[in-house]
């Protein structure tokens, strides 16, 4: 059954008269290409009748990589993200398995894989929690009781600082020893690896990961605290029902780096389970906005009206049936217990259960550690070209797909990627348009209120194809435009966070 | 300078596959090669990032002075040059950080005094996927590196 306020939300999308309302413009200028945006159409009583966030995805990436050869392609796409290069590397390095024909790795290459890849997701958790997600959680709200509140529970937490730092440079470290370097690393090749672990270096890393795992409990603790702290509004805010896709291992249990792809519908009955990615083609498709340059997926046995999803660590966490590393599942249990028999689908619970993705790479990170196949000198295999690879995994911010075709040179004639952010695309769509039916609807605009709807945007951490940076733009600029397209008003927050109006 | 001190960093950042994006990596190349060729003093270590990121804290630590270098859609030609304070972050993405949130970072984890902060913003025009650094960038690029020799040599 739909819920009304489901409904509601769809209608949203696109308003019936549109050249009759005012239009708010939130755009976050912070990058040449991949911004943000959100648009809002007011009525004359300030009632929103519209709400679309845009994203601006990759451009140029089919031209960028055509005509390369295929062994390039791990060390290339690298250069498509700052700040994920590492999934894009193992993802791509995957899909080149398959080009040259290896189904398996040697044990040695799979898990010193594994083991880059859990320090990238472990960093990128601890950037975007202790960095960017606990302030809103910390300072992000209006209520001075709620504020008060949340101060109190910081008190209690002085390092937090101190350990985002520490963790993501410790990610960092298990990055630079597994890929050789702390950029543009070359780990992976197409059929394994190109180096294992050495001895100095695996005590140099165990050196310090009972202090790391020590920091993710107390992260997983930090955000539970948060949570329950206001639990009504986190319960709530930007709260939609949608479906949950991921990766997992054939057990059930939570695997970030390979598996098969398993689908729960929004009431958490499983849907898909076990689908080999090979077949992703069939079951995923991209529908097409006329007023997004960004592609909307959805699961074709549901059609493009209710088969769109949510990926990345709510739907991980969700869809998983346990977790195999003994701190991070009793963290699991914990969140679960949040909601009697469903899914966890409030969209603050993202940073709840990013950080218990966080515990399980930490925990992850030690048990692979403690393998001695991680010291083995089998690294690469070899098989017979195939002229079509696909690689999925599990990134920081969702399901990743990398899909390749080449010639019979070895020279790549199709590319197609669907990122993470894409995945989730649908769903930021949904949560902006339930934070304007909550918070907006019928009101004055306000500075904060507009901050409630970039809260919303944050909890997804989604990524803006911004491998570019330059300085010099202004992170947020909200204009409110008559029907006639006049500019009434126009609020921005510069680079220093001053609000001003032009 | 007190021998407690690690050198000056010149710490640019950028993506070299993004056309004038990559300014602030091209321009610490050419410092490097100058150094070699006993262009530039030899007292100063460099760092190349795609983005700035809360780590690079730790690599601040024990200096008198940084210099973030970047691509800049706003400096006036050829290249802008000034002093950093610190200021926190109000971005909605992980995905970059600004040198100044990076100095409030630095107070927050660091518990010591901020070395002296810089910015050098390159005057730059086209960020493409897959694009080389244009001309007119280019220019400028030449223009900074005899800046920042000049500032190493008085440094030292």
């Amino acid at each position: 059954m739909v819920h009304p306020r489901e409904t509601e939300i769809d209608a949203l999308e696109t308003a019936q008269q549109p050249d009759k309302l005012k239009r708010v413009v939130i755009e976050p200028l912070t990058r040449v290409e991949g911004h943000g945006k959100v648009t809002l159409l007011l009525d004359d009583d300030n009632h929103v009748k519209q709400a679309r966030l845009h994203i601006v995805e990759f451009r140029g990436f089919e031209k960028f990589i055509q005509g390369r050869p295929y062994w390039e392609l791990p060390v290339i796409v690298q250069r498509l993200c700052g700040i994920c290069p590492v999934s894009h590397h193992l993802a791509a390095a995957k899909a080149t398995d398959q080009l040259i024909g290896v189904k398996s790795l040697t044990p040695t290459a799979e898990k010193v894989r594994r083991l880059m890849h859990l320090g990238q997701v472990l960093q990128s958790h601890a950037l975007h929690f202790f960095h960017l997600s606990s302030p809103d959680l910390l300072f992000g709200y209006d209520d001075a009781v709620a504020h008060r509140n949340i101060v109190g529970v910081l008190a209690d937490y002085p390092e937090v600082a101190t350990q985002g730092v520490m963790l993501r440079k410790f990610g960092q470290e298990v990055i630079r020893i597994t890929s050789g370097k702390r950029i543009h690393g070359t780990g992976a090749v197409p059929g394994g690896v190109n180096k294992s672990l050495g001895s100095e270096e695996r005590d140099y890393l165990l050196a310090d990961i009972d202090q790391v795992i020590e920091w993710g409990e107390a992260a997983v603790a930090l955000t539970k605290r948060l949570f329950m702290q206001d639990l009504d509004h986190n319960r709530n805010f930007a709260l939609i029902d949608t479906n949950m896709l991921s990766l997992g291992r054939e057990d059930g249990a939570m695997d970030l780096y390979h598996g098969g792809l398993r689908l729960k519908d929004a009431s958490g009955k499983i849907v898909i389970d076990n689908l080999d990615y090979l077949g992703y083609g069939e079951h995923i498709h991209e529908q097409v906005k006329s007023w997004s340059y960004m592609k909307f997926p959805f699961v074709t046995g549901l059609g493009p009206e209710h088969g769109s999803y949510r990926v990345g660590p709510l739907a991980r966490v969700n869809n998983c049936d346990f977790i195999d590393t003994p701190l991070a599942e009793a963290a699991r249990v914990e969140f679960r217990a949040l909601v009697e028999g469903g899914l966890v689908q409030s969209t603050l619970a993202y940073h709840w259960a990013r950080m218990v993705e966080l515990l399980y790479c930490a925990e992850g990170i030690r048990d692979l550690l403690h393998d001695p196949d991680l010291m083995g000198s089998e690294l690469r295999l070899r098989g017979e070209m195939q002229h079509t690879g696909i690689g999925v995994l599990e990134a920081p911010r969702g399901t990743l797909f990398h899909h390749y075709e080449i010639d019979d040179d070895g020279l790549v004639t199709r590319a197609n990627l669907i990122v993470s952010t894409t995945n989730n695309n649908s769903a930021m769509n949904q949560s902006i348009r339930r934070v304007a039916l909550d918070q907006l609807d019928g009101r004055e605009l306000t500075e904060p209120l507009l901050n409630s709807i970039e809260v919303a945007i944050r909890a997804y951490d989604p990524c803006l194809s911004c491998a570019t940076h330059a300085l010099g733009k202004m992170p947020l600029e909200v204009e409110l435009v008559d029907e006639s397209g006049e500019v009434l008003d126009r609020l921005f927050r510069n680079s220093q966070g001053v609000v001003g109006v032009c | 300078m007190s021998v407690d001190h690690k050198p000056a960093l010149l710490l640019g950042y950028g993506n070299p596959a993004r056309g004038d994006d990559g300014l602030g990596p091209a321009l610490l190349e050419m410092i490097e090669e100058d150094r070699r060729q006993g262009r530039a003093p030899d007292s100063f270590n460099t760092l190349t990032d795609y983005q700035l990121q809360i780590e690079h804290v730790l690599d601040m630590q024990k200096r008198q002075l940084v210099v973030f270098i970047d691509a800049s859609v706003s400096a006036a030609a050829p290249f802008d040059y000034s002093r950093l304070e610190p200021c926190r972050d109000n971005s909605y993405t992980s995905h970059a950080m600004s040198p100044a949130a990076l100095l409030t970072v630095y107070e927050q984890v660091c518990g010591e005094p901020l070395p002296d902060a810089y910015l050098l913003g390159i005057s730059a025009y086209q960020f493409d996927l897959g694009s080389s650094i244009t001309a007119r960038a280019y220019k400028h690029l030449g223009q900074a590196r005899d800046f920042v020799r000049e500032l190493l040599f008085q440094y030292v």
